[in-house]
């Protein structure tokens, strides 16, 4: 293959498959957690690291890492803290990030709006050998992470409180998270830009899930189209001139649409099948008023549809218990 | 004499500005059955919540098993089942993943070892998920997917079960399924907290209940037995899938 021939595209398409694979396997965790937005707050900051790196005359990969993974500390801390005002903390730090990258470049000698643009939608062309030697580097850690304790991220994402009941380390875990996410940001923006980086994160994810049950192929389906899309991506930029970001989410989208016109009709069977099933569980049984044996009897279910414990009743449904004057009443202290 | 299993004293706890625990004592002893009943939002859930040390007391002592709240590691000793909320997870899970969690009360930040898989497989077949391991627990049901809370608990083989209205939404089978489970835990010399909103079919199961009124212990002692018989004034009972439209339903204990 001719593109092969380059060292430039080989330089690109091997961070590709590094973006392919890391960027969904941080994105999981965000979308489980439905903070799929994160990884777009973390983009905006690693801009001011990037520019910080123009400013500098350090590579911007480094620089990036560095500021991301404090913004994304911030964030984590502000999820923690923030309360009410949370949000417009995050607002003022994405948008900060943001404007305080644009305004550091403008004021470094080398560095311009035209070589900015190569950070935020991605380039195949400028990927250097420091920079594939960087997200090497970073990607190893994100991959350590990402798999090697996604037990325990599952678990944290799932369900906080009872990560934290368990014992589970849940600070250091979400802290561990956040910077991973950045290091992943970081590891993204050279192909596929820091303005579609978030993108890369969810899209191969909300594509897997319309086809799998569980968490752990989830996670491995998201991986394999994160790969295919960013291999393919950069592949069509090298011919046809557009940013690798632009064409590798476009494509992202395009897998997640055929994905959910494939997986609709196999929802639907499985939602008669539940259906056929859920009678033998859930049928209606009369009330018998004043009778409370065989235990329960009296109960009328509440006709679940079986699609789900969205439908069910949730808590407290119940009436409360008791009159007052049945019971001895001693208050305490 | 032996150290009770939960020791809270005292206890006051406000979430946002409002006090929702004003000063209450609840003490379990090993291998006893407590109720904690209650209107809805009497408390129960902070009390409990305050056991597992997920609300900040003000003001009182929290000790678990003879230690201080803040000297206690012990987490695996206690399995903890929240109440159920209805809302899925942004990605799906399935049940095996799900129980899987409860054992990282053992495993930690290790890797799961046979003997771990070999405790969430029990943990499925005692509750009668163990079929259901692969699927999804979108596609459960209320009563299916509190059973898997109840597994996830179980699976880490706890001392102390703590559980927040497992019986609520929950569908017969799924009820009986429960009771069953709990007998067989109790047998076992399983300490049990649980908040209930009726003794339902727990009833022969309780030792002893506390009941809550706007953070107040209003109650400690027998199950009230007239409580879910048919004794009540009016027949405003008492079961649990009443329609939501119906709630709250003041009867006289609780308003
Ligand atoms: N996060 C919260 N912030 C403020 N108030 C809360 C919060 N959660 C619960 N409450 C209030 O605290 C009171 C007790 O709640 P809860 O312990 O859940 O009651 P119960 O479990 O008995 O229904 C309720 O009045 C509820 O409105
Ligand atoms: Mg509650």
């Amino acid at each position: 293959m001719d593109i092969l021939g380059y060292d430039f595209m080989q330089r690109a398409l091997l961070a590709a498959v590094l973006v392919g694979i890391t960027a969904p396997a941080v994105g999981i965790y965000l979308v489980q957690r439905r903070q799929a937005i994160m990884g777009d707050g973390i983009g905006h900051v690693a801009l001011t690291g990037v520019a910080l790196g123009f400013l500098t005359g350090t590579n911007p990969v480094w620089t990036a890492v560095l500021v991301s993974a404090l913004g994304a500390v911030a964030m984590e801390l502000i999820r923690w803290y923030g309360k009410a005002r949370g949000d417009l903390a995050l607002a003022m730090l994405f948008y900060g990030g943001m404007a305080g990258g644009v305004l550091l470049i403008n004021l470094s000698p080398n560095g311009s709006n035209a070589n900015l643009t190569t950070y935020l939608f991605g380039s195949i062309t400028t990927v250097s050998q420091g920079d594939v030697q960087a997200i090497c580097l970073l990607a190893a850690f994100v991959m350590a992470i990402t798999l090697g304790l996604r037990r325990q991220l599952f678990a944290v994402c799932q369900d906080e409180e009872f990560a934290r009941v368990t014992g589970l380390p849940v600070r250091v875990l979400n802290l561990l998270l956040a910077i991973t996410a950045a290091v992943t940001v970081t590891v993204a923006m050279r192909v596929v830009g820091l303005l579609l980086v978030s993108a890369l994160m969810v899209v191969p994810v909300a594509a897997a899930q319309q086809a799998t049950r569980g968490f752990a192929m989830t996670l491995a389906a998201a991986i394999g189209i994160g790969v295919i899309v960013t291999l393919s991506g950069t592949v069509y930029s090298f011919y046809v001139d557009v940013p690798p970001g632009a064409s590798i989410v476009v494509l992202a989208i395009a897998v997640f649409g055929v994905i959910t016109a494939l997986a609709a009709p196999l929802a639907r069977r499985r939602a008669r099948r539940a259906e056929l099933l859920a009678p033998r569980e859930e049928r209606c049984t009369l009330e018998v008023p004043g009778s409370r044996s065989p235990a329960g009897a009296t109960a009328v279910s509440a006709p679940s549809s079986g699609s789900g414990f969205g439908s069910g009743s949730g808590s407290g449904s119940g009436p409360g218990f008791g009159s007052g004057d049945d019971v001895e009443v001693r208050p305490s202290g | 004499m032996e150290q009770p299993v939960i020791s809270l004293s005292g206890a006051s706890a406000s979430l946002g500005a409002r006090p929702v625990l004003r000063g209450i004592d609840l003490t379990v002893r090993r291998g006893e059955v407590v109720a904690l009943l209650g209107a809805n939002g009497s408390g129960k859930s902070t009390a409990v919540r305050a056991v597992v040390g997920q609300v900040p007391l003000t003001s009182g002592e929290l000790e678990l098993f003879g230690t201080p709240r803040r000297a206690f590691r012990d987490w695996a000793r206690i399995g903890y089942v929240p109440q159920r909320t209805t809302a899925a997870s942004g990605v799906p899970a399935t049940v095996r993943e799900v129980v899987s969690a409860g054992r990282l009360a053992r495993t930690r930040l290790g890797l799961p070892r046979k003997a771990d898989r070999e405790a969430v497989r029990r943990a499925l077949e005692l509750v009668g998920m163990a079929d259901r391991a692969g699927d999804s627990v979108n596609a459960l049901s209320g009563g299916q997917h509190q059973r898997v809370l109840i597994a996830r608990a179980l699976a880490g083989e706890p001392e102390l079960l703590i559980m927040d209205e497992p019986m609520a939404g929950v569908d017969q089978a799924s009820q009986q399924v429960l009771a069953d489970t709990l007998r067989q835990q109790v047998a076992g010399g399983t300490t049990v907290l649980l908040v209930l909103h009726e003794l339902g079919p727990l009833e022969p199961l309780i030792d002893r209940a506390v009941v809550l009124r706007d953070g107040c212990v209003v109650h400690d002692g027998p199950p009230p037995k007239a409580v879910g018989q048919h004794a009540l004034p009016g027949h405003d009972h008492v079961h649990p899938h009443a329609d939501t439209a119906s709630e709250p339903i003041r009867t006289g204990l609780l308003t």
